[in-house]
C-alpha cells in the first residue's frame, strides 16, 4: 500500500461531520429546546407548601372561640419498612395486627410519602413516640385542626372544610392562592374572613433524589418564602350571653340576636337547634355534616340570619313612624279599636301612636297604613304607587333587603313590591283588603331575626343604625370593616321615635309583655319592649319580642322568635328579660324563671318524647296500683 | 537512543489531549457520584474518583512500561498478543463473572478486568501486522483478483474470532467497535463501495422498520425508472447490462428490507427491539417506559445545561441518580449538564483534535505497520466516541460502550492508555526507523 493517500481526508471530514452533527444536535437540545430545563426542576426540585396557623377566634372579652390544635398524620414510605416487632407497634397504635395489615396492603409500594393513620391526637402521638424511632420507614408530620372549646355559636362560626371544585375554579379565575386538598373556611366567620385569618402559605424547595430522598435545599433557599400566620379576629360575641342565649333555646325552635346598639356589633346570634361545632372539624366532618344535613329540625340553617319570619306585631313600630314621618297620623290622633275591620283584644280604647304600641292595637295599624296608601283619594293608582313608596321606607328599616353582616348566607326577607300583587291577583284587580295584613307585620311580609334586631338597635338609637357585624378587630387593628363603621338613618325623626319608644316602655310595664318578664330585683332598668303574635296557620302561634335596654344610653338591643310558643308577652318576652339581665347585670336573680324557660319545650319531638315519658311512668304506676289492690284483695 | 530522547520524541500534542480528557474524566466522575450531604474529597479512595485516580495512576506506570519495551516487539509478539486475548475471552465465558446480564469480567477480587477492552487492542496490532506484510493487499487487481479475496478473509477473520466470543458474552455494545476497522481497511485500499455499502444497509434499515414493505418496494421501483429516463434524457440510450444491473439492485434492496423486518420480528430480542423503535416511533415511546426512561433522563441532564451549564458539582440530575450508568457509559450527560453547550462542545472538538491527530501521526509513520496500528487506534476512538455520545443524545440504540478516557472503569481507561500511547512509542522511533 502507498505511503501517501489522499483518504486520509476522507478520515478527517467523518470526524468533523460527526462533531458538527453533535454541536447541533447539543444546541438544539440545550439551547433551543426550553422543555428540558423544565423537566430537570421538576425531576430533582420538589415544593413543599408550609400551611401557615390560621387565625385565632376570640370573643369581645377575650375568651378564645377557636384555636388550632395539633394532630399527627402518622406517614409511611412503605419501601423503607423494617418491621421487627410488629406487636409492639400494633399495641402502641392501639390496632389490632390484622388491622395494621390490611391497611399496609392497602398502601401503594413505593418511596413517597403516604398516609398511614390520620390525625392522632396529642395523646395517641405520645405513645407511638418513643418506639418510632425503631420503625424505619414511619415518621409523623404535624397538621392542625379547628378546636371550639366552648360548643357555642356553631353556625355563626362556622367551620372549615376542603376547597371543591366550583370554589377552587373561582379562585383560579381570580388570585389563584388555592390548591386542591387546601382547608378553607366554608361558612360563617370562618368563611367570610378566610382572606385574613388563613395567613399566607409559605414555600420551601427541596431538592430529592431519584429516590425521593430529601437530599438538601434548592438553591440554599433563595426561594423559599416563610408562611406568614393568619390574622386574629375579635368577635363582638359575648360568650357567656350566647351561651345563655342558646341554653335558654333548649328545646325550641328559633332565634335570638342581640346587638350593642351604639356600634352595631352583635353581642348574641343564636339559632336553634344548633349543633356542636367541633362536630364538623378534622376526619369526622363529612360523615357528621351527612347526619346534620338530614335532622328534620335542619341544625345547619342559621334561623337568626336565614329565616324569613313574619314579624308580626313587632312591625307596628315601623307603622306608626312611617305613617308619622309622612303625616298621615300625628302624636295625637285617635282611632278607636274597630274590631269589625281587623281582629284585637280587649285594651283601653281609642288609642294613639304611643298607647297603640302600648297595647298593640291591629285597628289603629289596619287605620295608619289604609291613610299611606290612599293618601292620593281612594284610587288603585293611589294604592299602587303609595305602596311602593310605603316599602322603599319599610326597605330603609333594613327590611326586604340583605342588611350586609359579615358572614354568608345572610337571608334578605322579602316586602314584595306592587307589582307582585298584580301578578298575583291581576292587574288592577287588588284593593287595601287584599294587602292590610301587612299593617300588623302578617301576610306576605318576611324579616330574618337579624332585622328585627336591628330594628331594636334603630329604636335604641332613635333613628339610625350600625350594620350589625360580627368581628370587631382584626389583627392588631382593634376596628371593624370600614362599611361597619357607618350610621345609617332611617328616615324618621327622633321626636317621632321617642314616642313609639315611649309606648315601648309602657307595653313592658303595663302593656302587652307578661308579669313573668319583669324584672323584680332591678326595678331601675328602664326597658322598652314590643310584643308579637305571629299567627300561624299551621300550628300554635308564634312567639316573637323586640326590646332594648336601658331605655336611656341603651347597652343592648335585642331581638326574640321562638316558633309555636304562642303569645310573644310570654316567652319570647321571658327570654329577652333573662338576656337583658345577665347583660347588664351580669347574673341572674331569677333562676327559677331561667329554670322553666329552659325546661319548657316547644318542639314535637321534645314534647313527644315527654309525653311518652310520662305515659309510661303512669302506666308503671297504674300496674304496681293494681298489683297492690290484688295483694290487698288476697 | 537514550530513555531521554524517547521522552523528547512523544508527541506532546497528543500528551497534552490525553492529559486533558483524562482529567476531565476524573472531574465528571467526581461530580457524577458527589453527595451533597457528605461531600469527600475527590482523591478519597472510597469514592469513585478516588478509585479512577488510583487506575490512572496504574496507566502510567503502564505507559512507563511501553516506553521501557523495545518497541520492535509490538509487531513482533501481535499474534502473540491476539492469542492471548482470544485466550481469555474463551475463558471469561467459563470463569468470568455476570454482571448485567453479560458474563464480561474476571473478577480478580480487588479489581474487575473485562478482556473485551483489550480485544481492540490485540486486534489493531494483529491486522497491522497482517496487512503491512509484503503482498497483502485490499486493493482489488486485475490480474489477482483472488490476493484480494485472500486477504479480505484473514483480515476479516482475524477480527470475526474474538468479535463473535464477545458477542456470546452477549455485549453487542463492544462487538459494534469491531466495525471500526472498516475505515482502517478503507485506508489501505479497500474500494469506497465497501464504506457506501454499510451505510446504505444502515439507511435502508432504518427505513424498512419506519415505512411499510410494501411502500417501500414500490419507492424503489420508481427510484429505478426515474433512474433510467434521466439516463436516456442525458446519454440517449440505455445499454441492456445497466438496465440488468439496476434492476437487480433494486431487487437486493427489497429482499434485504425483507429480511430486515423477519429479522426484527423473529430474531431481536424484546429489550433489543424496543431500544431500536424507541428512536423511531413516537407511539412505541410511549409505550416503551423502561427504556425511554433512561434517555429521557439523559436527554433531561445534558438539555437542561443551557448554554454555560450549571457549574461544576452543581448539575442536579446526575448527581441525584436520575441519570443510570451516570459514572460509565452516561458520563457525558454529567458533562452536558454541568458544562452546558460550551463545555461539552469543547469535548467534542478535544475528540476531533485528538482523533485527528493521531490520523497525522499514522500518516507519517514509514511504515506499513506503525500506520496501519495508527488508523486502528483512530478508527476505535472514533466508534467509541460517535456510538456512545449518540446515544446518549438519543440519535442511537442505547448500546453500553464508554466513553473514553472519560468514562469510569479500569479496563477502559488503561486499553485507550495502551493503544495511544504504543502509538506514540512507534511514533517517536519513526526517524530512527527510517535511517536504518
Amino acid at each position: 500500500m502507498e505511503v501517501r493517500s489522499n483518504r486520509q481526508f476522507t478520515m478527517y471530514g467523518l470526524f468533523i461531520i460527526v462533531g458538527l452533527v453533535f454541536i447541533v444536535q447539543l444546541f438544539k437540545l440545550q439551547i433551543l429546546e426550553d422543555s428540558y430545563k423544565a423537566a430537570a426542576e421538576s425531576n430533582a426540585v420538589h415544593k413543599e407548601i408550609i400551611h401557615p396557623h390560621r387565625g385565632l377566634i376570640y370573643d369581645r372579652n377575650g375568651k378564645l372561640l377557636v384555636y388550632n390544635e395539633p394532630v399527627y398524620d402518622l406517614m409511611v414510605i412503605t419501601r423503607e419498612v423494617e418491621m421487627e416487632d410488629t406487636l409492639r407497634f400494633c399495641e402502641a397504635l392501639n390496632i389490632t395486627k390484622e388491622t395494621f395489615e390490611e391497611r399496609m396492603n392497602r398502601l401503594l409500594r413505593n418511596f413517597t410519602g403516604q398516609v398511614f393513620i390520620p390525625q392522632l391526637s396529642k395523646l395517641e402521638y405520645a405513645q407511638i413516640q418513643d418506639i418510632l424511632f425503631d420503625y424505619p420507614g414511619f415518621y409523623v408530620v404535624p397538621r392542625t385542626i379547628r378546636v371550639y372549646p366552648h360548643r357555642s355559636l356553631a353556625n355563626t362560626l362556622g367551620y372549615i372544610g376542603e376547597i371543591n371544585a366550583t370554589q377552587l375554579k373561582k379562585n383560579r379565575e381570580s388570585e389563584k392562592y388555592y390548591e386542591q386538598g387546601d382547608l378553607v373556611g366554608q361558612s360563617g366567620i370562618e368563611a367570610s374572613y378566610e382572606p385574613y385569618i388563613r395567613g399566607e402559605k409559605g414555600v420551601k424547595y427541596i431538592v430529592k433524589n431519584k429516590y425521593n430522598q430529601e437530599v438538601g435545599a434548592f438553591r440554599d433557599g433563595a426561594l423559599d418564602k416563610k408562611a406568614i400566620p393568619g390574622k386574629k379576629l375579635v368577635a363582638s360575641i359575648d360568650l357567656e350571653l350566647q351561651q345563655l342565649a342558646e341554653q335558654l333555646l333548649t328545646h325550641k325552635i328559633g332565634g335570638i340576636v342581640a346587638i350593642e346598639p351604639s356600634t352595631g356589633e352583635i353581642l348574641t346570634l343564636a339559632s336553634a337547634p344548633s349543633y356542636d361545632p367541633n362536630l364538623l372539624t378534622g376526619n369526622k366532618l363529612s360523615v357528621n355534616f351527612r347526619s346534620l344535613i338530614v335532622d328534620e329540625y335542619k341544625p345547619l340553617f342559621n334561623r337568626a340570619l336565614q329565616s324569613r319570619y313574619p314579624p308580626g306585631s313587632t312591625f307596628k313600630t315601623v307603622q306608626a313612624l312611617i305613617g308619622l314621618q309622612a303625616g298621615v297620623i300625628t302624636p295625637k290622633y285617635q282611632f278607636p279599636c274597630a274590631r269589625n275591620l281587623v281582629k284585637c283584644h280587649w285594651h283601653p280604647n281609642p288609642t294613639n301612636a304611643r298607647t297603640s304600641i302600648q297595647h298593640s292595637c291591629n285597628p289603629f295599624y289596619y287605620n295608619a297604613f289604609r291613610r299611606f296608601v290612599y293618601k292620593d283619594g281612594d284610587s288603585f293608582d293611589s294604592l299602587y304607587y303609595n305602596y311602593d313608596v310605603w316599602r322603599e321606607r319599610v326597605l330603609q328599616f333594613g327590611f326586604g333587603r340583605k342588611l350586609g353582616v359579615d358572614i354568608a348566607n345572610e337571608g334578605a326577607g322579602s316586602i314584595p313590591k306592587a307589582a307582585f300583587f298584580n301578578k298575583a291577583y291581576g292587574e288592577g284587580r287588588w284593593n287595601y283588603s287584599n294587602i292590610y295584613s301587612l299593617s300588623i307585620g302578617q301576610g306576605e311580609m318576611g324579616v330574618t331575626l337579624l332585622q328585627l334586631g336591628n330594628l331594636a338597635a334603630t329604636l335604641a338609637n332613635r333613628g339610625f343604625y350600625y350594620i350589625p357585624h360580627l368581628i370587631k378587630g382584626i389583627g392588631e387593628q382593634s376596628k371593624p370593616l370600614p362599611e361597619y363603621q357607618k350610621k345609617h338613618y332611617v328616615g324618621a325623626s327622633k321626636r317621632y321615635f321617642n314616642i313609639i319608644t315611649n309606648g315601648m316602655e309602657a307595653a313592658f310595664k303595663n302593656g302587652t309583655v307578661g308579669p313573668l318578664a319583669q324584672m323584680p330585683y332591678n326595678k331601675d332598668i328602664v326597658i322598652c319592649a314590643k310584643t308579637g303574635t305571629v299567627q300561624n296557620p299551621h300550628g300554635e302561634d308564634h312567639s316573637t319580642f323586640i326590646a332594648f335596654a336601658p331605655k336611656d344610653n341603651p347597652k343592648i338591643a335585642i331581638s326574640v322568635y321562638v316558633e309555636n310558643a304562642g303569645f310573644g308577652g310570654i316567652w319570647a318576652a321571658n327570654i329577652a328579660s333573662l338576656m337583658i339581665e345577665q347583660y347588664l347585670t351580669d347574673t341572674i336573680q331569677r333562676p327559677a324563671l331561667l329554670k322553666q324557660v329552659v325546661d319548657k319545650a316547644f318542639t314535637k319531638r321534645e314534647i313527644l318524647r315527654r309525653e311518652a315519658i310520662r305515659k309510661a311512668a303512669q302506666a308503671r304506676a297504674d300496674s304496681l296500683k293494681a298489683l297492690l289492690v290484688r295483694k290487698e284483695d288476697e | 537512543m537514550s530513555r531521554r530522547s524517547i521522552v523528547a520524541n512523544l508527541d506532546a500534542v497528543t500528551i497534552f489531549l490525553y492529559l486533558a480528557l483524562v482529567t476531565l474524566g476524573i472531574l465528571s466522575i467526581y461530580s457524577a457520584v458527589y453527595d451533597v450531604k457528605a461531600p469527600q474529597p475527590i482523591y478519597n479512595l472510597s469514592i469513585y474518583s478516588g478509585k479512577q485516580i488510583l487506575r490512572l495512576a496504574f496507566a502510567v506506570i503502564l505507559v512507563i512500561g511501553i516506553m521501557l519495551i523495545d518497541y520492535k516487539l509490538f509487531e513482533a509478539f501481535a499474534y502473540v498478543f491476539y492469542a492471548l486475548i482470544v485466550l481469555l475471552l474463551v475463558l471469561v465465558l467459563i470463569v468470568g463473572v455476570k454482571i448485567g446480564g453479560a458474563r464480561s469480567w474476571f473478577d480478580l477480587g480487588f479489581m474487575r478486568l473485562q478482556p473485551a477492552e483489550f480485544a481492540k487492542l490485540a486486534c489493531s496490532l494483529a491486522i497491522a501486522k497482517y496487512l503491512s506484510q509484503s503482498g497483502v493487499s485490499l486493493k482489488i487487481q486485475r490480474k489477482n483478483v483472488g490476493a484480494f479475496f485472500k486477504t479480505a478473509l484473514i483480515a476479516l477473520t482475524i477480527l470475526a474470532v474474538p468479535a463473535l466470543l464477545i458477542l456470546l458474552q452477549p455485549d453487542a455494545g463492544s462487538m459494534l467497535i469491531f466495525v471500526s476497522f472498516l475505515l482502517v481497511f478503507y485506508r489501505e485500499g479497500l474500494h469506497s463501495i465497501f464504506l457506501f455499502l454499510p451505510l446504505d444497509a444502515g439507511i435502508f434499515f432504518v427505513l424498512a422498520l419506519v415505512v411499510p414493505i410494501a411502500y417501500l418496494s414500490f419507492a424503489v421501483l420508481v427510484l429505478a425508472a426515474l433512474f433510467f429516463g434521466i439516463y436516456y434524457f442525458l446519454r440517449g440510450k440505455i445499454t441492456r447490462r445497466l438496465v440488468m444491473s439496476i434492476i437487480l439492485i433494486a431487487l437486493v434492496h427489497i429482499a434485504y428490507a425483507f429480511s430486515v423486518n423477519f429479522i426484527f420480528e423473529n430474531v431481536l430480542k424484546p429489550h433489543q427491539k424496543e431500544r431500536i423503535m424507541i428512536l423511531l416511533d413516537e407511539e412505541v415511546d410511549k409505550r416503551a417506559r423502561g427504556s425511554r426512561y433512561n434517555l429521557q433522563q439523559s436527554k433531561i441532564a445534558i438539555g437542561s445545561g443551557g448554554l454555560t451549564g450549571k457549574g461544576f458539582l452543581q448539575g442536579t440530575q446526575t448527581k441525584y441518580d436520575f441519570v443510570p450508568e451516570q459514572r460509565t457509559d452516561f458520563i457525558f450527560c454529567t458533562i452536558g449538564e454541568e458544562g452546558g453547550w460550551i463545555g461539552s462542545s469543547l469535548l467534542i472538538l478535544l475528540y476531533i483534535g485528538l482523533m485527528s491527530r493521531v490520523i497525522i501521526i499514522a500518516e507519517r509513520q514509514p511504515d506499513g505497520f506503525a500506520r496501519i496500528y495508527g488508523y486502528g487506534v483512530a478508527s476505535i476512538l472514533f466508534f467509541h466516541f460517535t456510538l456512545n455520545i449518540s446515544m446518549t443524545m438519543g440519535l442511537f440504540p442505547v448500546v453500553g460502550i464508554p466513553l473514553p478516557f472519560i468514562s469510569y472503569g479500569g479496563s477502559s481507561l488503561w486499553s485507550f492508555t495502551i493503544l495511544i500511547f504504543i502509538l506514540l512509542k512507534l511514533d517517536a522511533h519513526r526517524n530512527r526507523l527510517f535511517a536504518g
